[in-house]
């Protein structure tokens, strides 16, 4: 991997259309430090869903919150780190949706924690409402 | 960056909406105001070309999945295609190909709709 800065830090307003920034941020720092193209666009995706959530739900659509994003740049992953300081969640109790039935009754959501869990190697959450809610997603790079 | 845009033509009594750019929270909302104008207008066989997306997350998703139920009451459908690789990845691994009719080409779905 070529010497480079090994940690990168966003403080960024809680508003959809800050979405496409982080995404731009995260993927090319991910193509940076050697993931090709596709992982890159999964690891994109997975950040996007967190913010995403941290937007509509930890903040409940209020666009002045802040959602920070820490890049954390190892010699054989990448960590990314997404926290708010808004509502928690029981991450326990996310279970992979039944499509079909969501799509019966209307349901748009609940797909994002799903998608970080498939398109990451690692997920682990510490929920501490209002203090400090935090996703921590993992991608090796072999 | 380069937003995001929805185009609407009609071939026959099919409408098809064209869509570009990034379909992400923040864009989602322009395409259900496509959709709802579409439903209001009764318009029920709906093609979404994804020919010029580059990039769609979950909350893109949802529109469809928001739609879909209501449309196909009224006899029609929503029939997305000439995905790129990278988008269609995003609806396979959710189950989508399963409960969406997903084609290769806009004029296949136009067919499809007009030969039911």
């Amino acid at each position: 991997m070529p010497n480079m800065q090994k940690k990168y830090q966003l403080k960024i307003p809680s508003q959809p259309e800050n979405l496409a920034m982080i995404r731009d941020l995260v993927g090319k720092v991910a193509t940076k430090v050697g993931f090709p193209d596709d992982e890159a666009s999964k690891i994109e995706l997975a950040v996007d869903e967190a913010c995403t959530n941290v937007i509509k739900h930890a903040y409940g659509g209020n666009t002045d919150e802040t959602i920070e994003v820490l890049i954390k740049i190892d010699k054989d992953k990448l960590v990314i780190m997404v926290s708010d300081k808004g509502k928690g969640f029981d991450p326990d109790k996310v279970k992979m949706p039944d499509l079909g039935e969501s799509i019966k009754v209307g349901r748009k959501g609940g797909l994002g924690i799903c998608l970080i869990k498939t398109l990451m190697d690692k997920v682990e959450f510490q929920i501490k409402p209002g203090s400090k809610n935090q996703v921590k997603m993992v991608k090796y790079l072999h | 960056m380069e937003g995001f845009d929805v185009q609407r033509n009609t071939n026959g009594g099919v409408s098809i909406l064209c869509v570009k750019g990034y379909l992400d929270a923040h864009t989602a909302p322009e395409l259900e105001q496509a959709f709802q104008k579409l439903i209001d207008n009764k318009e029920y066989k709906i093609v979404v070309n994804f020919e010029n997306l580059s990039y769609i997350s979950s909350a893109g998703l949802g529109v469809f999945m928001g739609f879909i139920e209501d449309i196909r009451k009224h006899g029609g459908d929503i029939k997305l295609t000439n995905m790129q690789p990278k988008i269609f990845r995003v609806f396979d691994l959710l189950g989508f190909p399963t409960l969406y009719d997903i084609l290769d080409d806009e004029n296949m779905a136009i067919e499809k709709f007009n030969a039911s």
